[in-house]
């Protein structure tokens, strides 16, 4: 079974990266962009068939390695 | 005095701390990041580096590694634990210092000098410095400390903030801010003192014909406040 997680920087904290993203794509013409904000995406592929244990294990992931919770959140966006 | 290093794949200052270290009078023991048990110490450092590449975050990796257990089992007995710049990021990953430290505010890997200011000095590392400004050295792209609100006033009420960015005067303001951390923060403790966690590397700073004698007034007076 296959499980994707998306980890984003939490509201306040400074995304310096997403800034010159924003500002590049500025710079090319995309100037009605109100904000970038840089994340990471993961694919996981797991054994477990059950797909609410699936999701909990990968929940348990994010919060003992894949994200910080000091600043980042995140979101597992599926399972099939 | 005893002391231990911790090699983790991809510490590059693991050396340097151990000459620094022996200089000064430490028997030095380096230990790998594999092993699971430390040995009898007075003193565990986590070198600076790029652990595990800085794969996912700073430091991540290498917070899950195995001797990692043993030196929080040290630290919570109230062993003495200090991470300098990746073992800094080694320390917050692991949660034996709070907070994070994220990429530098101006996205570049900095590589200089700077001033810290002690700011507390009722502690082992500090205590009976005569300074109250000391020259380092920082060099790192993840060195912007930063935590929550309700972070920082834990760490402002007990007294937890160990160094601030700082001019040669002890000016502590935005403009001696290398890499956007809050409040200037360069180093910080836990609630007990025993764990110290900075960015600068004091292990650079010990011989007037590289650099300066900063980190030799740091080693001196750690070693005799231990004994």
């Amino acid at each position: 079974m296959k499980i994707s997680v998306i980890i984003t920087l939490k509201k306040d904290v400074l995304d310096p990266q997403g800034k010159v993203i924003h500002q590049t794509l500025d710079g090319m013409g995309f100037d009605d962009i109100n904000e970038v904000r840089q994340g990471k995406y993961f694919e996981i592929n797991t054994k477990e068939n059950d797909p609410k244990k699936a999701k909990d294990k990968v929940e348990d992931m994010c919060k003992k390695l894949l994200a910080n919770l000091v600043i980042e959140n995140y979101k597992i966006i599926d399972a099939q | 005095m005893k002391s231990a290093v911790i090699t983790f794949p991809g510490s590059n200052c693991d050396r340097d701390m151990d000459v620094a270290l022996r200089k000064f009078g430490f028997k030095n023991k380096m230990v790998w990041h594999d092993d699971a048990e430390l040995p009898k110490s007075d003193l565990v450092v986590l070198p600076g580096g790029f652990s595990y590449g800085d794969y996912l975050r700073c430091g991540s990796m290498a917070s899950k590694s195995k001797i990692m257990k043993s030196v929080t089992n040290f630290a919570a007995s109230g062993g003495m634990v200090m991470g300098i710049c990746n073992g800094f990021q080694i320390l917050v990953e692991t949660g034996l210092v709070p907070g994070v430290l994220l990429r530098n505010k101006y996205l570049e890997f900095i590589c200089k000098n700077v001033f810290v200011k002690i700011n507390n000095k009722q502690n082992t590392y500090f205590k009976d410095i005569k300074n109250d400004v000391l020259e380092f050295h920082i060099a790192h792209n993840e060195g912007n400390y930063f935590c929550t609100k309700d972070q920082l006033k834990e760490i402002e009420d007990n007294e937890q903030v160990a160094i601030d960015y700082c001019d040669n005067n002890g000016k502590i303001e935005e403009q001696f801010n290398p890499n956007g951390s809050i409040k200037n923060i360069a180093g910080i403790f836990n609630k007990k003192k025993n764990v110290l966690g900075m960015m600068p590397h004091p292990e650079r700073m010990i011989d007037p014909a590289l650099s300066g004698e900063d980190g030799s007034l740091f080693f001196n007076n750690l070693i005799n406040n231990l004994k």
